[in-house]
């Protein structure tokens, strides 16, 4: 949903970073308001993945250059936990698997982080486990999954869905879903599609990083980016994607070469 | 009588005993208990050795690593533990307390089938499973013999459904606590035993256990030992299993000063089940240790094994996994695995699995890992709000879980993780 006079709640301006030695965001520039749901399309090792962990301030990465503003503040100078504190979630497209921390118990400490950052009491086990139930059925989650270690064992699909159920207890003001299509057959992409469906509103914005158009099938972006070679190529609407996927990749190359024979401005 | 003993040591040993233990020695025959007259015998033959035997240092490969200091600064006397605060007893369990002189039977009705052993036949029994398991030359078990003035001493028939637990707390007295245990489980036997051992003070508890399984008996062994900065344990667990026995033994010790466990397990001929699960922690200046040793003197026979440790401050941690599998143990499956945990750049981590197999056909598969806490796995937590020094503990807890999940029901009144991570106030 597209309302220009919407809050401004994610705002990325000539970001560059690197990992280890290499430079691997070389200029991102992204205005994300309440209520939009964008998509950042493009080959593997254009840059999508390393955004979003950014975004979530991976130890890995360093930023180099260029702001990101969240709310209004710098988000580059938290750590990670206020990030997330603050509502920034990343679904990740490899959950990590932690052997022998629950569950529960790890949503329950992180849902209660979350409170604790929106200025709300925390849940005992009672309320928690009331509230984690209800909130299994935006994914059609077993109740199972609670008692075994965090994502250990889940198979791909399950991780995935374990990633919107935490979505769905944090409720975050912007979430960046990175390749959360990745490895799911068609019924669980349509749970877990429908999960973030669910849970996009007015209020909030989520950034869709994928490679495929079939996620967008079931998810409508409101904007599509094509990135490449650390950098959004170009900007357009839910129509992007189609082309994209009719036409491959190929174009994005030539575009990128002739950029880079005369470097412009890029965003 | 122990004391005459020892005024004129044997010549063969050439030197005079080292003088803490001939402190010990000598103090230790001091301490008259009611019922302590069925060990004399056996205590005198042990204190004997033990003069004989110097203190191991750290040449001694076996205790390459550890060093016996902090037990020789120990009031070289007996304690007399004064009961501590416990918590309540888990549903299905009896606890039974042990101070190393008051009998731990007095006043208690021992479930259907436990029957204590004692005269004669215990006599002609205790110290079998020790020279079957080449556990009796030990210098902690030599200490042991030599100072127990008592021994738990039960015979299992059937399956017993009660949990036995045994406990112990040194508490805050100086000198040395030790206990003596013997199981013996009849053919088809089946049993649950849960050790609790404690400290607050400046002491060392020294424990021998002995158990031997019979065709087809199974015992389910849980050993829990949250100690103290100034405290030192000696533990030894030695088992005899025969055919078709199933032996589980559960490990959680860390805290002490010096804590040292030696679990020698022998099937003696083979096919038989032996598991064991391990948790050993070391922080500050703390040593933590396990020598474990399994023999397979048959075929078939399987074990599994799992150790785990952890590692800060500058504490240090050791772990050497003896399996041996000699020719006649065909077809024997053994496997083994070391994981550790470093949490500090001072803290030190010494593993060595120790594998003798001259059989052709077996199955042994063993490895060793020692890692810091996963970057990976702490950013996730991060990711969802949780602050770095909580994620670290949220996956400490995670490590040390696997195993401590593993102990006997009744060891949950004593808060495992808490007590071994100093959580809780004594």
């Amino acid at each position: 949903m597209i309302r220009p006079d919407a809050p401004v709640l994610l705002e990325i301006r000539d970001l560059t970073a690197r990992v280890e030695d290499q430079p691997i965001l070389k200029g991102v520039s992204l205005t994300i308001r309440a209520g939009e749901i964008h998509a950042v399309m493009g080959r593997n090792g254009s840059g999508k993945s390393t955004l979003s962990k950014v975004l979530a301030g991976h130890p890995a990465y360093t930023v180099t250059g260029g702001t990101v503003r969240y709310m209004g503040d710098d988000l580059l100078s938290l750590e990670p936990e206020l990030r997330a504190r603050a509502g920034l979630f990343l679904g990740f497209q490899y959950p990590v698997e932690i052997p022998g921390v629950s569950n529960l118990e790890f949503l329950r400490v992180a849902t209660n982080a979350r409170r604790a950052g929106k200025g709300e009491e925390e849940l005992d086990t009672f309320a928690f486990e009331d509230l984690v139930r209800e909130r299994l059925q935006v994914v059609q989650m077993d109740p199972a999954f609670l008692e075994r270690s965090v994502n250990e064992g889940f198979s791909g699909g399950e991780k995935k869905r374990n990633e919107i159920l935490q979505m769905a207890l944090l409720e975050p003001l912007v979430a960046v879903l990175d390749e959360t299509d990745s490895g799911l057959d068609i019924d669980a992409l349509r749970i877990v599609a429908g999960g973030v469906n669910h849970l996009a509103g007015p209020d909030n914005a989520t950034l869709l990083i994928t490679h495929y158009q079939r996620l967008l099938d079931v998810i409508t972006p409101d904007y599509v980016h094509v990135m490449a070679a650390g950098r959004i190529l170009r900007t357009g609407g839910k129509e992007l994607a189609l082309e994209l996927e009719e036409r491959g990749y190929d174009w994005v190359d030539a575009e990128l070469a002739s950029l880079e024979r005369t470097p412009a401005e890029v965003g | 009588m122990v004391a005459a003993s020892l005024s004129t040591p044997t010549a063969a040993a050439g030197a005079a005993p080292n003088p803490w233990v001939a402190a010990l020695l000598a103090n230790a025959t001091g301490f008259a208990t009611p019922g302590a007259d069925a060990l004399a015998a056996t205590r005198a033959q042990a204190a004997q050795a033990l003069a004989q035997t110097p203190v191991p240092s750290r040449r001694v490969e076996a205790w390459r690593f550890t060093d016996l200091a902090p037990l020789t600064a120990l009031k070289p006397a007996l304690l007399s533990s004064a009961p501590a605060a416990q918590p309540e007893v888990a549903a299905g369990s009896l606890r039974l307390s042990l101070d190393g002189h008051s009998d731990p039977l007095a006043g208690i009705a021992l479930p259907a089938g436990l029957e204590p052993i004692s005269g004669d036949e215990l006599n002609a029994t205790l110290g079998q499973v020790l020279a079957v398991t080449g556990s009796g030359e030990l210098w902690p078990v030599r200490l042991n013999g030599a100072t127990a003035q008592q021994v738990l001493a039960l015979r299992v028939r059937g399956t017993v459904a009660t949990t036995l637990e045994l406990v112990s707390d040194a508490g805050d007295g100086e000198g040395i606590l030790p206990l003596r245990l013997l199981l013996i489980l009849e053919p088809g036997a089946s049993l649950e035993v849960l050790q609790v051992h404690r400290s607050g003070g400046v002491n060392l508890t020294s424990v021998v256990l002995e158990a031997r399984l019979g065709e087809g008996a199974e015992l389910r062994h849980g050993l829990l030992a949250p100690g103290a900065d100034s405290a030192c344990l000696l533990a030894t667990v030695a088992v005899e299993q025969a055919t078709g026995s199933r032996y589980s033994g559960v490990s959680a010790h860390g805290g002490w000063a010096l804590g040292r466990l030696e679990p020698r397990l022998v099937q003696r001929e083979g096919a038989a089940h032996s598991a064991l699960k391990a948790l050993q922690l070391a922080d500050g200046r703390q040593i933590t240790d396990t020598h474990s040793q399994m023999v397979f003197e048959g075929p078939d026979g399987r074990l599994e094994q799992l150790h785990k440790a952890v590692a800060d401050g500058q504490g240090r941690s050791v772990f050497n996994g003896a399996v041996q599998v000699p020719r006649l143990a065909q077809r024997t499956d053994a496997a083994q695995l070391s994981r550790n945990l470093l949490l500090s750049d001072r803290a030190r981590i010494d593993t060595k699995p120790e594998l003798e197999i001259v059989a052709d056909d077996v199955r042994c598969a063993h490895g060793a890992t020692v890692s810091r806490l996963e970057q990976d796995e702490l950013f996730y937590l991060q990711s969802r709000g949780i602050a770095a020094d909580q994620a670290a503990r949220l996956l400490l807890r995670g490590f040390c879980e696997e195993v401590l999940q593993a102990l006997p029901e009744a060891a949950r009144p004593w808060q495992p993780l808490a007590s071994l991570l100093g959580e809780q106030g004594r």
